[in-house]
């Protein structure tokens, strides 16, 4: 194919003026990353380190009996043992930012099992020891007395009456509402919006269908790790890889019944996250095995079988969607029944696929139904738009296929129903200014979804979806330097090179170059409260405090500057970089010769901002994608992929397209490929890189991008977050294609052979 | 009884000597033992490409290589790509392409890279996807990656023929 196109466009709004948004300078931290400097969690090291292994269950149902760990304390080398025995018995709960709130005594029975294992891989002892390998051995000695109980694996099969129970002591919550009833289900909520009944009685065409999906995890490259030393202060120091420093300061704190500020994280370089490094895992039990050892230092690190069993994937799900419209085209009613398995403790991500469902239309008539539902499984976290995927694979199947029926282009059909400002979501709320409609133009312009389909068994497909971002608290402090450069520090770990997107909004302020500010993530004694690199919350909100912080030099400067000169503050400004007197022309000085006259005329200048911003936007994706399919095999090739997506205002229009292009890569391997493997008892077949196959280099083409900027009121720069938007709209758009391609619609992720196979087979049964 | 190996090897042109138990992978060596973290661990077992070093010319996942097997041999890590006062090419297309986001996977990638431009200075960009569909990225989408790849041997034989 000749491709005359450009890959990778930005749909600029209106007439900036902006000199470093929107620019393409080297990251801050690239050349240590580049020369494998940058230290990442498994990297501490220290001078007498002991190193920490986890005992974790074989089974995925199971009361313990009882625990021996007296073989293991005697083996030579080993320094401590600990199990659920050793942590004190906490109440409350700790907010986890877009993650919601978790009960402690919940999150402190996910770290280490008490009573009962409820997954495979559920830790159940620690060790430490002078190496990892003795550790590993220690461990092997451990004795576990297990009653092997039944296994609930999926929602349908847990809701079920007669279901063996996860939490004899949880009721469910209902309609806001604790009831009496314990069974698996710990929330059912619903959404209503106008009579659901009434507008499928208007609808001309109405569609239903099941959909279920597997789970599927992050796959950071990087293993959870931490070190910890429980220090004989009573002080407990803290290094890992993490998605929110703060959060693991409370999480542990509250865990182990020490006040926050006893505890400092220090948040060391992150090899991926995608949601799964915002919960605790190790962090408590690395600080139990130091203080027991005697108050030395423990590190450990997970295995990757580890990290697919014992940390939190996202869910698999059962879900019935249905819609009703109008002949022409008009969407009348839809009403959609999720259930999400949470794991083995409440907190799938249900609500927020509720929030997203329904998101991208301007529906009269709604009606959602959610269930939190306990299985035997690991306790479910975050995934990038956590729930919002599942939701747009339902809802955009179903779309896609009253477009085929009414023969209207399926683009079309989603233009006239989009959703714009005003609109009121089935869940509640109403959209301040969002870029639906643009993305969907773009992609209806885009020269991928103009070019022709060729070739037999070739289909393309597209999809749209949602998701609604955060904002949450971020602080940051610039110091300027004599030399006209400043030091920007801040507490959001940078997963994928936001120290940048920072340090450009700062400089935008300052009018100097993004190379002249040096940023730099430090821990928790050394910055205010900062919430977690997460909810596509890190270049609007952290940007958003850089931003204030880098207004709070200025008025100091511009103040200093009247200060030397003898005039009225009021009557120096600052324009392009230049301090100077609003009537004295004379006057002037740059931000480098300013800064350079600092230290002598007053003092050092230290700008600090913190900020807690209400205005989030939410950002649209959208996908068209063009598969093959092999008739004989199922196996579904992806020739070609474009990802539109309203970012509000791309900060740096490289690390965008990045999220866009890695996003959209994680939705294909969620739509073509990846799950976990269950056996009947609840064991993880593939916990294995080689058989947990994500995708490779050789199975993708170039991925096509196209960022819409459609400013977010709410930004000072208009930025909206992009991070999470992208993994949203992929496995739909494959299962459209897909459908196309073989003639049956697809509703079971992943889309792998064999599931494709089958559903042909099933079609030509009928 | 000694329960380690001594080992005689050359990493990035040094001599290097260090004490390893039989059990423990080059990998392991490389991070533990000689202090060279910039070989990463993604899954021990071969599948990521996270470890990638050169050994002897080739690439290898050192995660599957013993520490003992160093012994006489010639390892170039991460740490020793780039040449003295400044960048090598494919570090600085990584840089200049936005190729990384996290940045855990680069080391193996960057390893990777230059030895298939070392053997193939103009491979296309199907012969760049199977030669590196032995490294995981799970952040990039690898579009970055291949372009990055790209353009430094598009600068590499262009730097040649001056
Ligand atoms: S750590 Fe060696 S291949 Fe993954
Ligand atoms: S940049 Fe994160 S895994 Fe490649």
């Amino acid at each position: 194919m000749t491709t005359t196109y450009e890959h990778n466009v930005v749909l600029k709004s209106g007439d900036d003026k902006f000199k470093v948004i929107g620019t393409r300078p080297i990251r801050h931290d690239g050349a240590d990353k580049v020369t494998g400097r940058a230290l990442y969690g498994a990297d501490f090291q220290t001078a007498g380190l002991l190193h920490g292994k986890i005992l974790r269950s074989p089974h995925a149902h199971a009361r313990i009996k009882s625990i021996d760990t007296s073989a293991a304390e005697k083996l030579p080398g080993v320094r401590a043992v600990v199990t659920a025995k050793d942590m004190p018995q906490t109440t409350g709960d700790v907010s986890m930012g877009e993650a919601g709130a978790q009960n402690v005594a919940f999150l402190r029975g996910n770290v280490l099992a008490s009573g009962k294992a409820l997954y495979k891989g559920h830790a159940v002892a620690a060790v430490a020891a002078t190496s990892p390998h003795i550790a590993e051995e220690a461990i092997g000695l451990i004795k576990v007395d297990y009653e092997v109980l039944p296994a609930a694996l999926t929602a349908p099969e847990a809701m079920k009456k007669g279901a063996s129970i996860l939490h004899s002591d949880l009721k469910m919550t209902e309609f806001g509402q604790k009831t009496n009833q314990v069974n698996n289900i710990a929330t059912h909520f619903q959404h209503k919006k106008g009579d659901v009944e009434k507008g499928f009685k208007e609808a001309d065409v109405v569609i239903e269908r099941e959909f279920t999906t597997q789970t599927v995890h992050q796959g950071y490259i990087e293993p959870h790790n931490v070190a910890a030393l429980w220090n004989q202060d009573g002080r407990l120091l803290i290094w890992c890889s993490t998605q929110g420093s703060f959060f693991v300061r409370n999480a542990t704190a509250k865990v182990l019944d020490l006040p926050e500020s006893q505890i400092r994280v220090t948040p060391m370089e992150i090899g991926g996250g995608f949601g799964g490094k915002i919960n605790v895992y190790l962090e408590p039990v690395a600080a139990l095995l130091s203080k027991k050892a005697g108050h030395r230092h423990v590190k450990m690190v997970m295995t990757r079988q580890e990290v697919f069993e014992g940390t939190g994937p996202t869910p698999g799900s059962y879900m019935k969607v249905k819609i009703g419209a109008k002949k022409n085209g008009k969407i009348v009613a839809a009403q959609s029944y999720l259930a999400f398995e949470a794991g083995a403790f409440p907190g799938s991500p249900v609500g927020a696929a509720a929030m997203c469902v329904f998101a991208p239309y301007d529906i009269a008539n709604g009606l959602i139904d959610g269930y939190d539902v306990l299985v035997n499984k690991p306790k479910t976290a975050a995934y990038r738009a956590p729930g919002a995927t599942h939701a747009a694979f339902a809802v955009e199947t179903i779309v896609d296929e009253i477009a085929e029926k009414l023969k209207i282009d399926p683009l079309e059909l989603r233009l006239m129903n989009a959703a714009k400002e005003g609109v009121r979501r089935v869940d509640g709320p109403v959209f301040p200014r969002i870029g639906c409609v643009e993305v969907l133009e773009a992609m209806k312009n885009h020269p991928h979804y103009k070019a022709p389909i060729k070739g037999k068994n070739v289909a393309r497909g597209v999809a749209i979806g949602f998701w609604f971002n955060v904002g949450l608290q971020s602080s940051c402090t610039i110091a300027v330097n004599p030399d006209g450069t400043v030091n920007l520090t801040e507490g959001s770990t940078d997963i994928g090179g936001t120290r940048a997107s920072l340090a450009m909004q700062a400089a935008e302020v300052l009018g100097i170059r993004a190379e002249d500010v040096h940023p730099t993530v430090v821990d928790t004694d050394s910055i205010g409260f900062t919430a977690v690199t997460g909810g596509s919350r890190v270049a609007f909100a952290t940007g958003w405090a850089a931003y204030e912080a880098a207004q709070d030099v200025v008025k100091q400067m511009t103040a200093r500057a009247a200060k030397i000169w003898g005039v009225e503050a009021d009557s120096v400004e600052m324009v392009d970089g230049v301090f100077r007197s609003k009537t004295d022309t004379e006057l002037k000085l740059s931000f480098k010769d300013l800064s350079e006259q600092l230290n002598d005329t007053g003092g050092p200048v230290i700008g600090r901002a913190t900020v807690d911003p209400q205005g989030v936007g939410g950002s649209f994706a959208g996908n068209i994608v063009d598969v093959e399919v092999d008739p004989e095999t199922g196996k579904t090739q992806v020739l070609r992929f474009t990802v539109v997506q309203d970012a509000g205002k791309a900060v740096h229009p490289s690390y965008v397209e990045g999220q866009m292009q890695g996003g959209s890569v994680q939705g294909i391997g969620w739509g073509l490929n990846e799950e976990y493997f269950y056996g009947s008892s609840g064991q993880m077949a593939n916990p294995t890189f080689l058989d947990y196959r994500m995708p490779t280099t050789l199975d993708l083409p170039m991925i096509d991008t196209v960022i819409v900027e459609v400013a977010n009121p709410g930004h000072p720069y208009g930025v909206r977050g992009v991070g999470e938007a992208p993994i949203v709209p992929p496995p739909a758009a494959l299962a459209n294609a897909v459908g196309h391609a073989v003639g049956v619609r697809m509703t079971k992720l992943p889309m792998s052979p064999g599931t494709i196979m089958e559903a042909v087979w099933q079609s030509k049964k009928k | 009884m000694p329960t380690k190996t001594y080992v005689q090897t050359t990493i990035n042109g040094e001599n290097v000597e260090f004490l390893c138990e039989p059990r423990q992978s080059l990998l392991e060596c490389l991070r533990d033992v000689v202090q060279l973290t910039g070989s990463k661990e993604g899954c021990n077992d071969g599948n990521c490409g996270a470890c990638t070093v050169m050994m002897d010319g080739r690439i290898v996942d050192s995660c599957l290589v013993l520490g003992v097997e160093a012994q006489g041999a010639k390892i170039t890590t991460i740490e020793g790509i780039a040449p003295a006062g400044g960048l090598h090419p494919v570090q600085q297309a990584f840089l200049e392409n936005a190729a990384l986001q996290c940045g855990i996977c680069t080391p193996g990638f960057i390893v990777s890279s230059k030895a298939l431009l070392d053997k193939e200075p103009n491979p296309s960009e199907e012969r760049i996807r199977f030669w590196l569909a032995g490294n995981l990225c799970r952040c990039t989408g690898y579009d970055k990656i291949v372009r990055a790849v790209e353009d430094a041997s598009a600068k590499m034989s262009k730097g040649k023929k001056k």
